[in-house]
């Protein structure tokens, strides 16, 4: 079960400063970010603020692949990631990539899911089990027997997704998930990531640009700018914050009324996470 | 116009759709619904199994696709499909070199491209080398150097921040208000809601609405089966017990009615 915490954290980051080679700039400056077992993490900031290397240092691509300048560390769940084998790290954190046309590629939605198991060396009848059993969870036993290629974009994000659960990562990463998916095969993946965290306590790092998507399941938001982390909070805390739109994240509609309501002296009991929430709290007598 | 796949698959199905010029054009409509196969007939990339196309009144099918392209230029949904040059300037002025562009011209539209959308640092660099964020301002840019007449983009704000979003905001509106036919393909709902274009909702193949924006926004149950979800301002407006005539357009919109309300 998702127990939500001050232990001690599944992700340290601990100081963590990283220059790429030839590159004038730091990616990262001083990053300090722990993230608790079982916590659903929004990670946000425009484009080109340090996400996609703070989540490379995480899955350990960095030190390991990218030469630079790398200072203090991260911590996964008691491993320190530089002195970490890669292949141990992929066992431990999850990745799903934006486009997973990059990540399916067996002969059948099956054997992709499999494909993860089988490097582990699993005996067959576990990876049979553990196969069936995500298939299940994720709604895909139809597709078992289909070429992953003629699947949906949203059907390819689950096989994805499935084949990374079925190796019982403690975190995973989702980068843009819900970026080619239709609005409601996006809110059917962000449910599925809430029952995920709740029925095995996976532990998610989401990043994300369409935030109305995601604050409704989300336990903490941490916003990037310029490599460093410039704000963390609640969705609510975050949102409501005039700060956080001058680190470009787009304030989904719920939240800037909230505040602006506030600020006019007419701040609502309960902040609302979504317009069903808000309209609740503005029909109230 | 029907169009069928070389595997059989019918991805449009009796399509009737007239867009007039100055038009600004939302597509909506689930994974596979066809609006991408759709915006491939408007430069020719794709001819109808069944019906035509026709363009400015001339039938696409008589026209190559590189006179189609100066006059439609479309952005695409992946841009790794869509680039290929060498450096970011080169992508920008390969097709200004095309269509015959003097060289005085082709630098002003390449620094206009670079500066408004943020490449400049990037200008000799390779399109590889982007993020995908990046890679997609530049397939806009490369296309809105040519200046063409109908501008057609293909989810643009995917992987985009919230600033690239206001930018893209503000060019489609400009754009538009400049006289230009703008067609947008998009699942990202509260972008179109900003936009407030005509909506068309695309399902298996098919136009099964039409109309403006903030008409159509309220069709709920529509939108359910077509898999689109409501804008946030507009599933407010239809959960509150009192509620003014239309749904808010944005924010202070929403926010004069409720202090109002509240008061």
């Amino acid at each position: 079960m998702a127990s939500k915490g001050p232990e001690v954290p599944l992700l340290s980051v601990e100081g963590l400063s990283f220059s790429y080679l030839d590159s004038p700039r730091a990616a990262l400056t001083d990053v300090n970010l722990k993230i608790n077992r079982g916590e659903i993490v929004i990670l946000a900031g425009q484009s080109g603020c340090g996400k996609s290397t703070l989540l490379r240092c995480v899955n350990g691509l960095i030190p390991h692949m990218y030469p630079g300048d790398y200072k203090g560390r991260i911590v996964v769940d008691g491993d320190v990631v530089a002195e970490t084998p890669m292949g141990k790290l992929a066992q431990m954190v999850g990745f799903l990539f934006q486009n997973p046309e990059n990540q399916i590629f067996m002969f059948s939605v099956e054997r992709d899911i499999a494909f993860g198991l089988e490097n582990q060396g699993l005996p067959r009848q576990e990876m049979r089990r553990r196969v069936d059993e995500v298939m299940g969870l994720l709604h895909i036993e139809p597709l078992a027997l289909r070429p992953p290629h003629e699947l949906s974009d949203g059907q390819k994000q689950r096989v994805a997704l499935a084949g990374i659960i079925a190796m019982r990562p403690n975190l995973v990463i989702l980068d843009e998930p819900t970026s080619l998916l239709d609005p409601k095969t996006a809110s059917e993946l962000v449910s599925l990531v809430s029952k995920l965290n709740k029925e095995l306590g996976i532990t998610f790092v989401i990043v994300e640009h369409r935030l109305e998507l995601l604050t409704p399941i989300a336990d903490r938001i941490v916003v990037m700018d310029k490599g460093r982390v410039v704000m963390e909070g609640t969705p609510t805390e975050v949102l409501t914050n005039p700060a956080s739109s001058t680190h470009g994240l787009a304030i989904p509609p719920v939240f800037s009324l909230y505040s602006e309501l506030a600020e006019r002296g007419s701040r609502l009991p309960r902040a609302p996470l979504t317009p069903e929430e808000m309209a609740q709290e503005l029909n109230a007598p | 116009m029907t169009f069928v796949h070389q595997n059989g698959v019918k991805a449009l199905d009796g399509v009737s759709l007239t867009i007039e010029k100055h038009e600004l054009v939302g597509i909506v409509g689930e994974n596979g619904a066809g609006k991408t196969t759709l915006v491939r007939h408007i430069n020719g990339l794709l001819r109808p199994t069944s019906g035509s196309v026709l363009i400015d009144g001339a039938d696409a099918r008589g026209t190559s696709v590189a006179k189609l392209s100066r006059k439609i230029g479309i952005a695409f949904q992946n841009p790794d499909h869509q680039l290929f040059s060498e450096s970011v300037e080169h992508e920008i002025t390969f097709a200004l070199k095309n269509f015959g562009f003097d060289d005085a011209l082709i630098e002003q539209r390449l620094n206009w491209a670079l500066d408004f959308f943020g490449l400049k640092e990037y200008h000799k660099s390779s399109p590889l080398i982007l993020s995908g964020g990046e890679k997609k301002r530049l397939t806009l840019a490369s296309i809105l150097a040519w200046d063409p007449e109908v501008v057609v983009l293909d989810e643009p704000t995917v992987g985009q921040d919230a600033i690239q979003k206001a930018k893209l905001l503000e060019i489609a509106r400009t754009l538009h208000s400049a006289g230009k036919t703008i067609i947008i393909v998009s699942h990202d709902v509260e972008f179109l809601w900003s936009l407030q274009p005509r909506l068309v909702v695309m399902k298996r193949g098919r136009v099964v609405e039409d109309g403006p924006c903030a008409v159509v926004m309220q069709e709920r149950e529509l939108l359910e089966d077509a898999r689109v979800s409501q804008p946030q301002l507009v599933a407010l407006y239809e959960s509150l017990s009192r509620r003014p005539a239309s749904p808010f357009q944005d924010v202070s919109q929403a926010l004069s009615w409720v202090s109002g309300e509240r008061r």
